[in-house]
């Protein structure tokens, strides 16, 4: 099987004329097989860009919904090598950029360098770092400059300016902002705080340019939300609700999910 | 020796290990904090309150008393245990949290949470809430609720809400888990008041300057009592408070040898245990780069011990650090080992100790053993054992047949 090289996900955010819909799935639920043809199946329903979830033991940055996926995934056997054959296996299948969304403890144990072009030699985009932010993090941003891949990292309305313009300076892809103050589950209000988080986003100079634009995550859940999001972000993030319909109804409930809401659009 | 002092490190870093890995939601209130802790660090109005609630709540300073009866099985050793048992709420826990929570209020937030595990640090946090007029949650894993009942029943009497946590293996790295996820969407109004000397930075050196005064206190009393430092100092090591508590004093005193205790469960040979500089390896878990128990990916492995209090994975940065460069000895005390030290302490000199501190008891009958009569061991008596009597009672079979366990 062999893929092509990722070229990161500003060309795809950037190629979403309306903005950009994000999708979140945990790699290995309900099993490896499914979580790559439920990512497939994600794309093939307007998601623009793919988020794989590498399931850790001590998620402190997720909600219920994803945490039962996750440890029901490591309960079945998960390893972390099983991130590189699933990111391999939708890559081949689709186009859209994939990016490993992961707590860090793994990476380190699994090597850095060699987390990084395993990643990069199976086609993926990048990583996300919920739990580490740059001012911990010169190692990676150091391996992601050679490895090409892109680094997200998190803003949330409690950063300083000053952190926001570091975080901004640091990231390369996009700036994950975390809408409300909350962990990841599905809210019937995408807080207002998004909207002054993400023009302070902006100030800093995340305008969507070449290689940075915003995307919005934690907390939607409907195409109504998306498309309020869209008004102001470059790209909605969507979690939560996405587990929530593969666990319920499998792949063919999942693609009706987010087609619907792909409608947000 | 040295002309550099162990006893000035203000982290974030201790060696290689600590600093701060956490999401940047949280950030901001530990910064406010850090910053908080700094300015009152040298605050004479702050440090004289902490020391009249000292004085005046706790019990302040906690007396020594040396146990002859109970060292004539240490190999003839002398034995002076420090009696942080006798401190008000049963533990060492409330020289943190008192701390703590005069920051709470002096940083302006209204409600604290914390996690437990024996329930000692969320009785104390729940105690210092009532004495501040702050709203208080406690996040317990679900087993420790079952085995430390009678600390959940006292943390609700005083006032505070007790959520039992059903996520992973249900004790206390769960129990941080799942207070870390709540103060993410309550972080403007609460403080989190964190129970151990681990953590993201500032917690591992504001727990340890809180708890300091353990041996600060039992340095100069050891040596009124006997006229000389002790040879040997032994403390339990869950996260690792009390055992840092009582060794930061004596860190600069080279002839003192330092022992931490970590719990072995059914013992290091067995996957049952949570020894984790012992069998652990460098890796990060809320929040710190410090020894931990996981496997080859990276995911923490469940720890197990009797003692609810060091049944955590991980262990504080500042002990793997003294460990890698050889100041103190981390060493495994079963679970057999440690209720059989509860029972003799027990019999031979009337005090019943926390199941926790009976692993630092457990290792100076055996440091007795090698260092022989002429040496002084000090000992940590981090807490009382009222909270384990349900647990003792079950292992040594005390309840007659047919009476009602509750």
């Amino acid at each position: 099987m062999t893929v092509t090289a990722s070229a990161g996900v500003a060309p795809a955010i950037r190629r979403a004329a309306n903005g950009a819909l994000v999708g979140y799935l945990p790699v290995g639920f309900p099993d490896l097989a499914t979580s790559i043809d439920a990512a497939v199946a994600l794309v093939e329903n307007g998601v623009d860009v793919l988020e794989l979830g590498l399931p850790y033991s001590d998620p402190v940055m997720d909600g219920l919904a994803i945490q039962k996926a996750t440890q029901e995934a490591l309960a079945s056997g998960f390893r972390v090598r099983d991130v590189f054959a699933a990111v391999e296996g939708v890559r081949s299948r689709v186009d859209a950029p994939v990016l490993v969304m992961t707590y860090w403890n793994p990476v380190v144990q699994y090597g850095l360098s060699r987390f990084a072009e395993s990643l990069r030699d199976a086609g993926g985009a990048g990583l996300i770092t919920p739990d580490i932010t740059p001012d911990s993090a010169a190692d990676w941003i150091a391996e992601s400059e050679r490895t090409g891949l892109d680094r997200v990292f998190l803003a949330a309305p409690s950063s300083s300016d000053e952190r926001l313009n570091a975080t901004v300076r640091a990231s390369r892809g996009f700036v994950y902002a975390v809408s409300t103050m909350g962990i990841t589950g599905a809210r019937t209000d995408v807080d207002q705080k998004a909207r002054a988080l993400m023009a302070r986003l902006r100030d800093a100079g995340a305008t969507g340019t070449d290689t940075l634009a915003a995307c919005v995550g934690i907390g939607i859940s409907t195409p109504e939300q998306v498309s309020e999001v869209l008004e102001y972000a470059d790209g909605a993030i969507v979690g939560s609700a996405l587990v929530t319909a593969l666990a319920e109804g499998g792949v063919a409930r999942l693609a009706r999910v987010a087609s619907a809401l792909s409608q947000g659009k | 020796m040295s002309a550099e002092s162990l006893r000035d490190q203000p982290g974030p870093f201790f060696g290689e290990y600590g600093g701060r890995y956490m999401p940047e939601s949280l950030i901001a209130a530990i910064d406010e904090l850090a910053a908080a802790y700094d300015s009152a660090r040298v605050d004479d109005e702050f440090q004289a309150e902490l020391t009249r609630l000292h004085r005046t709540y706790t019990g302040r300073p906690s007396i020594i008393t040396e146990v002859p009866r109970f060292a004539e099985h240490a190999g003839g050793a002398r034995v002076i245990l420090k009696r942080e048992d006798l401190n008000h709420t049963g533990s060492h826990k409330i020289n943190n949290v008192l701390g703590q929570a005069l920051l709470t209020r002096r940083i302006g937030k209204t409600r604290v949470i914390a996690e437990t595990g024996a329930g000692q640090h969320g009785v104390a946090t729940a105690t210092a809430a009532a004495l501040f007029g702050l709203d208080c949650t406690i996040y317990m894993g679900e087993v420790d609720t079952q085995r430390q009942a009678l600390n959940v029943a006292r943390m609700r009497l005083l006032g505070a809400e007790v959520i039992p946590v059903t996520t992973g293996s249900r004790t206390l790295k769960d129990a941080i888990n799942e207070a870390y996820r709540e103060w993410v969407t309550s972080v403007e109004t609460t403080n989190y008041i964190f129970g151990t000397a681990a953590g993201p930075h500032p917690f591992p050196a504001m727990v340890r300057d809180f708890q300091k005064i353990i041996g600060e206190e039992a340095r100069a009393q050891v040596l009124e009592l006997t006229g000389r430092l002790p040879d040997a100092v032994a403390a339990c090591v869950g996260g690792g408070s009390n055992a840092i508590g009582i060794f930061h004093a004596f860190l600069d005193d080279h002839d003192v040898a330092l022992y931490g205790f970590e719990a072995a469960g059914d013992g290091v040979d067995t996957e049952r245990h949570a020894a984790s500089i012992e069998r652990g390896r460098p890796g990060v878990l809320h929040g710190a780069r410090s020894y931990l128990l996981q496997d080859e990916d990276g995911q923490t492995i469940e720890s197990h011990s009797i003692s609810a209090g060091l049944d955590y994975p991980g262990v504080g940065p500042e002990h793997a650090f003294l460990a890698d460069i050889g100041r103190a000895q981390y060493l495994p005390a079963s679970d057999a080992e440690a209720m059989e030290a509860l029972r003799l302490l027990s019999r031979t000199e009337g005090i019943i100790p926390a199941i926790e501190s009976a692993h630092a008891l457990a290792g100076a009958l055996r440091l007795g053993r090698e260092l022989g009569p002429e040496a002084i061991i000090l000992v940590n008596l981090s807490g009382r054992g009222d909270k384990d009597v349900a647990t003792a009672a079950r292992w040594f079979d005390l309840f007659d047949d047919g009476a009602v366990q509750s």
